[in-house]
């Protein structure tokens, strides 16, 4: 895909967050897990902010949430989101817990509606990068 | 902590605001307004002795307080720079009156202001290498404050069915209110519900004017000890309740982003100033969007939960309604020169506590209810400020 436009920015993995964008890469979200009160942690830390136990460990998570809620930017942030207006910015409450601002991607932005279910989707940018964005979940059920 | 009537606002400055900057820099326009609130409480540099300072959103030095200090001719005893984002001016009430109380200085100038350019504003980059909010939201796009309001406006709207017609209510009687404010920005442009609706959408469900305006300007009080503020030209208008509370940075991470902090502030700093919702005369809150105030007068105790839509809707938010709440016209139509925006409900409560608010008096107007707000509702400050200690 070649663009004249700026491409979105990307993030600079540092040495805390480099196992997530790289999971992302490989079409993985993993979350961090503190092994002594057990809480999911995103985004990557040092340490859990629930009890400061440095003892984490990567969970791979399901990739399954709702939408907490959303907004459609009509206006582009930056320049890098001009060809991608309307776009639906959202956060995601996974099935692990933990909240996430997203992109609903998928499906026209009329067809998003808080509480729907959702499913994780990637996007690789290089062997060390990766996007986690969220699709409509067809396979969820009603209830 | 009790403060209640150890220390009184006795001296305010306000430079612009102004849609542009015409030449002006945030330093000289904070100065100007330092040196009219000392003017103000008749004070001069030797008698005063704090110094707080506002961060600049663009560009701020490292020991801007004791540049300040020294430009203005003060030889301070205590200084800060107060980072609460929007609720800078607010928390900066309380530490100015916490410091007199201490003993640490007995008047306390703070200042806050900014000059945006309004092309640099929308285009300017990140700035923060290795912080959560550029690694973890920059590549999605959004759309800095304004996309984490509108997903606060779209969880109130599916949780309570807040509507827009009740949003833009709220823009609607506060720029009547500028219509009674010469220094607003938009100043003799009253708007209509129906122009508010048919503004275009920008992130939904929030239109063009529901959102803040950016502009520069500068804003400065002078807080004091009670015998200070008494020997000056005006009433003092004494500090009777404070709360103040962080929860979260991104948006993502609040507890709640439609139960804000200020439930917590609010009860603090009611429970410290000895009253309660129903005895307060003036509503001054913050107001970056018109959801703001929905949601804080909800969590501030004005109404229950859920009801802040159906609230604005059947009260009158004018200085001459029911419920005068940001009798300045607000941020959305005095604008907002950077943290001086949050400033411009401290002053505004002065203003009337004064007797002072002109065209827009709220008659007998004795309690004054502030709300300072920073981030996507993350910092909140609450005051409560009144005629007598
Ligand atoms: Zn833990």
């Amino acid at each position: 895909m070649t663009s004249e436009t700026p491409s979105r920015p990307l993030p600079r993995p540092t040495a805390i967050s480099a196992p997530f964008w790289r999971a992302a890469a490989q079409g993985k979200l993993l979350l961090q897990r503190c092994r002594r009160c057990s809480s999911f942690i995103y985004y990557p830390r040092p340490f859990c902010p629930t009890c400061l136990s440095d003892d984490l460990e990567w969970k791979e998570a399901s990739g399954r949430g709702t939408v907490y809620t959303y907004t459609v930017v009509r206006r582009a942030a930056t320049p890098a989101f001009a060809d991608k207006v309307p776009y639906v910015l959202a956060i995601v409450e996974l099935e692990e817990g933990p909240r996430m601002l997203t992109n609903i991607v998928g499906c026209p932005p009329e067809e998003v509606s808080v509480g729907m279910p959702v499913r994780a989707t990637f996007e690789k940018y290089s062997d060390e990068v990766g996007l986690v964005f969220f699709r409509p979940d067809e396979e969820a059920g009603n209830g | 902590m009790d403060l209640r009537g150890k220390a009184a606002i006795c001296g305010v400055g306000e430079v612009g605001p102004f849609r542009k900057a015409g030449g002006r820099t945030a330093v000289d326009m904070m100065l100007e307004a330092g040196r009219l609130a000392m003017l103000d409480a008749g004070l001069e540099p030797p008698e005063v002795d704090g110094l707080l300072v506002g961060p600049l959103l663009v560009g701020a030095p490292v020991t801007l307080a004791s540049m300040m200090a020294e430009y203005l001719g003060l030889r301070p005893t205590y200084a800060d720079i107060v980072d609460l984002g929007g609720a800078t001016a607010a928390g900066m009430v309380w530490r100015a009156a916490a410091a007199i109380a201490s003993g640490a200085a007995r008047a306390v100038l703070c200042l806050t202001g900014e000059a945006v350019d309004p092309e640099a504003f929308y285009t300017r980059g990140v700035r923060w290498a290795g912080l959560p909010p550029p690694e973890f939201e920059r590549p999605y796009g959004p759309m800095g404050a304004n996309s984490g309001y509108a997903m606060i406006a779209m969880r109130h709207a599916y949780e309570f069915g807040t509507t827009d017609r009740q949003r833009a209510k709220v823009a609607v009687d506060q720029r009547q209110n500028a219509c009674a404010n010469p220094r607003a920005l938009f100043y003799g442009r009253p708007i209509t519900v129906e122009e508010v609706l048919e503004s275009p959408l920008i992130v939904d469900p929030l239109h063009l004017l529901e959102i803040v305006m950016p502009c520069s300007g500068a804003i400065a009080f002078v807080v004091a000890a009670p015998e200070v503020a008494r020997s000056g030209p005006h009433p003092p208008v004494y500090l009777l309740g404070f709360g103040e509370k962080v929860t979260h940075s991104l948006p993502s991470h609040a507890l709640s982003l439609t139960t804000s902090p200020i439930v917590y502030t609010a009860k603090q700093a009611f429970e410290r100033a000895g009253c309660t919702p129903a005895d307060i005369d003036l509503v001054s809150v913050y107001d970056c969007y018109t959801i703001t105030v929905i949601v804080t007068l909800e969590d501030a105790g004005f109404c229950a939960k859920g009801e802040g839509g159906l609230f604005v809707e059947e009260h009158d938010l004018t200085y001459k309604g029911d419920f005068p709440v940001n009798t300045h016209g607000g941020q959305l139509s005095y604008g907002q020169p950077g943290l001086a925006g949050g400033a411009s409900h401290v002053i505004e409560a002065v203003y009337q506590l004064r007797e002072e608010a002109g065209e827009r008096q709220v008659k007998d107007c004795q309690l004054a209810f502030v709300q300072g707000n920073g981030g996507v509702m993350s910092e909140q400050v609450s005051l409560i400020l009144g005629r007598e200690p």
